[in-house]
This record gives C-alpha cells, structure tokens and sequence, in this order.
C-alpha cells in the first residue's frame, strides 16, 4: 500500500487531533449547558443565547459579559471586562506564530476562530512534542481538535437554553471549569521553570483580585512568564 | 437587565468582532516573519502562567458558596492537580478531580 502515502499523513494528524479533543467534551459539556441556563435566566432571547455562543465562542468572556449585563452596567464596560478576559488569547495568538504562521491566511483566520483554551492547550503540546510536524499537519491537528469540541459546544448550550433551571445547584457545575484548568496545567509542570511560573501566575493573580475582572490575571501572567524564562536560562547556564 | 435587543445585539457582535481580533492579532499579522528567541522563550510559558492565575480565585472564593473557602472544592482541586502531574493525563485529572469533589459533596450532604 504506497497509494496514499502523501494523504496519510496529513489524515493521520486530523485525526489524532480528534481523538485528543474529545476528552475536553467533558468540560465543555457542563459549562455550555450552564451558559445556556444563565443566558436564558438572565433575560436573553434563544436567539441572542445562540447567537453569542456562535459568534463569541469563548466560555469564561460569555460569563463574565453575562454576569456585568445582568447588573446593567455600562455598554463599555460590560465590552472592556469580557475582551480583558479574552486578552490571554493574544498571548495564545502569539505563541502559535512559531507553528502556523506559514499557514495561508483563511487557514490562519479559522485558527484564530476556534482559538480557544482546549484547542491552544492540545495542540501547543502536541507541537512540542512533534517538531518534525509540517504546517499542514499541525492545521490539520488543530481543525481535529477542535471538530468534536466547537459543535457539542453550540448544541449544549441550546440544550441549557431548553432545560432552563430544572439542573440543581447540588450538581456543582460551576467547579467543572476549575478542575478541568487544573487536569490541564498539571501535565504541564515538566520543569522547575514551570513550577515557578504557575507559582507566581498564582501568587499575583490572588494579591490583584481586586481589580477589575482580567486585569489581573494580564499582570500575573506577564510576570509569571518572565519568571520561567528566567529561572529556564539561569537552570541553562548551571548545566 | 435593561438593556434593548439592538443593545444586546450591539454587545453580542462588539464581542464577536473583538474576540475574533484578540485570537487573529499575532497569527495574522506577524505570520511567518522570524519572531526573537526571547519572545519565543517567554511565549512557551504561556500557558502555565495563565490558567494557574486564573483558576486560583475560583478555588479559593467559589462563587457557589458565597466566596467562601470550601474543604470539599479545595481537596478536589488538589485531587485534580495531583492526578494530572502522577498520570500526565488531563483525563485521569479531571476524573480525580470530580471524583474527589462528589464523594466530598455527598459526605457532606450525609453528614
């Protein structure tokens, strides 16, 4: 079998993305549903619940935006809290130059569509895994990933939007979202380097909590980030 | 809320739009032109130094219980973190996690 040699690879990638991307469902499955639950809740049509999900497609930013519209705060305010949330997605946007930037532009603007933090988290590990992956394949990868995640995310949240408050509160739905974060950082932690960066992520994030929604999390990342590349360089020059 | 529909709307495509700019900025723009190897260094750390700075509060001041610390969230978090690190799996993780929270939930509603 030598016939498809030049296809294999390339169908190979999209689906190991899909068999990496499917074991995120269980958190997106959760927190779609809950988005639908609390949109509908707090006063927006079907079509505005769907509609955000569709368009915004960014779980933590759709909450945030939520929770100030439901104080009625200011229309600008309510916008700068959500893309400040959203903020960390241009370091995401970043860190994947290196990896896809010799993509073609529409290939370039679907990534960014569906940049979210499983898609970013799968493939980011699995490009360092990999080196020797083309552009293609790690496309291919990310469009993997991403068909099981992006469709079951639209639909749940038209399944929450139905079940209305029939869910209980004794379900804990709202830990789903922190857990799954911290199964995903943990794998992560391979170095001391990246020990101290989550140390410092969190220590600054916790002592800047009182400023407004994200704008803390932007500093305790800046430093956080800093901090592992220093310790990395100074672990480098000890060897 | 008191907000019109065009309003609600209004904000629905702002975020969109914004959204979309946030994730398109660096891959559009900067493509494949040579990035510096300091950027690159840093840029590796992205997301360890981000979800631990986000998910911190949320352990510590749930919203759920009125953003006080809770035992049962806190031992689950732990569970998660320490299930993800021995097995590197984010599977194992989040089965460790949710394990730990509900047999905690259903230990407390018991007790």
């Amino acid at each position: 079998m030598t016939v498809s040699t030049a296809k294999a690879p390339a169908r190979n990638a999209y689906l190991a993305g899909m068999r990496d991307g499917w074991p995120y469902i269980f958190m997106v499955v959760p927190f779609s549903i809950l988005f639908g639950v609390v949109a509908i809740d707090a006063g927006l049509s079907l079509a505005q619940t769907i509609g955000f999900t569709v368009l915004v497609i960014a779980g933590a930013a759709q909450f945030a935006a939520l929770q100030l519209m439901v104080e009625n705060a200011a229309v600008p305010l309510v916008l700068l809290a959500a893309l400040a949330v959203n903020l960390r997605m241009a370091m995401y946007s970043a860190s994947l130059v290196p990896y896809l930037g010799a993509a073609p532009l529409w290939q370039r603007a679907l990534v960014a569509y569906l940049n979210f933090d499983q898609t970013y988290m799968a493939s980011v590990t699995r490009y360092e895994d990999r080196p020797e992956m083309s552009v293609q394949q790690r496309f291919l990868y990310f469009m993997g990933v991403a068909t099981p995640i992006a469709p079951v995310w639209y639909a749940m949240t038209l399944v929450g939007a139905y079940a209305g408050a029939a869910i209980p509160d004794a379900w804990a739905l709202d830990f789903v979202l922190p857990i799954t974060f911290l199964a995903m950082v943990a794998p992560m932690l391979k170095s001391l380097a990246h020990v101290a960066a989550a140390v410092v992520s969190i220590a600054v994030a916790l002592s800047l909590h009182w400023l407004p929604s994200g704008a803390g999390l932007l500093v305790a990342a800046f430093c956080a980030m800093s901090t592992g590349a220093v310790v990395e360089t100074l672990m480098e020059r000890r060897q | 809320m008191s907000y019109s529909d065009a309003t609600i709307w209004g904000i629905i495509g702002c975020l969109a739009i914004g959204t979309f700019l946030i994730r398109f900025s660096f891959l559009g723009l900067i493509g494949d032109r040579p990035m510096p190897p300091i950027v690159l260094r840093l840029l590796r750390f992205t997301p360890v130094a981000v979800l631990p700075g986000m998910v911190a509060p949320l352990v510590l001041w749930p919203a759920a219980t009125g953003g006080e610390p809770d035992p049962v969230r806190l031992i689950a978090a732990f569970a998660a973190l320490a299930a993800g690190f021995w097995t590197r799996n984010v599977v194992w993780g989040i089965v460790g996690g949710a394990t730990a929270l509900y047999a905690g939930l259903g230990l407390t509603a018991l007790l």
